[in-house]
């Protein structure tokens, strides 16, 4: 395991890009020809897969479906994401 | 389907247990207006919905009402863990500790377990929709009361975090409702030219 800093920093990147997905994808919704929100959306997608896969390989499955595991299975390593020692501080000073 | 993420829409990181603020914090779980009802009230009006966007807009709500679900479970469960008996006690949460323990429950914050009956899926499309707007403004003022009652920066943000999603959600039933309206107002025939001989 790298250290905890690492882990959290880049766990928060991951989470802001896959926010912009998901508010993307739910603005393209009902503006389905919004070409370039659609431009915006495939742009964090591809942000966010590069980041997935990046924390998976030092940190661990973070789907079941779409990742490879090592032996022991992976999935159910701990922390789950309701745990505090999952999640990320927020630096309330930036907002 | 459904697939899960291993991971928070938006992180939960509460240091000090808070029992009192559990006790409210538990009705967006599976109180009235909560997360649960909001999921299961979408996903199941999107059978009967018309028009692509607004069934999309319901099925993916919906699903994000889920990840909602799962943030205030965790933090109903970071506020209650490391809880003593003493704080549980003086926050009037007693009666929940004897049938719950520091477990997390589907109930309001009067203590009510969740029901269906606060939730409609009414098989008409304006009705569901307009239902929705009420809806998210009800959540959206539960989570103002939650916040007002809050004073703790690691319990107020999330908080902060799901009020403004349903916000948004507004907008996008708002958006959604008026893609239904245009919808139903609009002609579905083919126009033809009359033939002379049904002019006479």
């Amino acid at each position: 395991m790298k250290n905890e800093n690492e882990r959290f920093d880049l766990l928060k990147r991951l989470t802001a890009a896959r926010f912009m997905v998901e508010d993307l994808h739910l603005y393209l919704d009902t503006h389905p020809n919004d070409r370039e929100a659609i431009a915006k959306f495939n742009s964090y997608l591809m942000q966010t897969k590069k980041l997935r896969e990046s924390y998976e390989k030092s940190y661990g499955m973070l789907t079941a479906h779409d990742s490879f595991s090592q032996y022991p299975w992976q999935w159910i390593n701990e922390p789950w994401p309701w745990d505090y020692e999952a999640n990320f501080e927020l630096n309330r000073g930036e907002n | 389907m459904w697939i899960y993420e291993k991971m928070l829409e938006y992180p939960v990181k509460i240091k000090n247990p808070n029992p009192k603020m559990a006790k409210i914090i538990i009705t967006q779980y599976g109180g009235p207006d909560g997360e649960l009802g909001a999921a299961l009230r979408y996903l199941s009006q999107r059978f009967s919905m018309i028009t692509p966007q607004a069934i999309g807009t319901l099925n993916d709500i919906g699903t994000e009402e889920l990840a909602h679900l799962e943030m205030v479970g965790a933090m109903v469960r970071q506020l209650l863990k490391g809880a003593s008996l003493e704080e549980i006690e003086k926050a009037g949460m007693s009666a929940y500790y004897a049938d719950h323990d520091r477990g997390v429950y589907p109930a309001s914050a009067s203590g009510v377990p969740f029901s269906a009956a606060g939730i409609q899926s009414k098989g008409d499309p304006i009705v569901d929709l307009t239902e929705n707007l009420a809806a998210e403004q009800k959540a959206r003022a539960t989570y103002e009361y939650l916040i007002n009652m809050a004073d703790d920066p690691d319990v107020i943000e999330p908080l902060k975090f799901l009020r403004e999603r349903e916000v948004v959600h507004f907008q996008r039933f708002g958006e959604a409702l008026r893609i239904v309206q245009d919808y139903l107002q609009e002609p579905h025939l083919f126009i033809m030219p009359k033939p002379d001989f049904l002019n006479k």
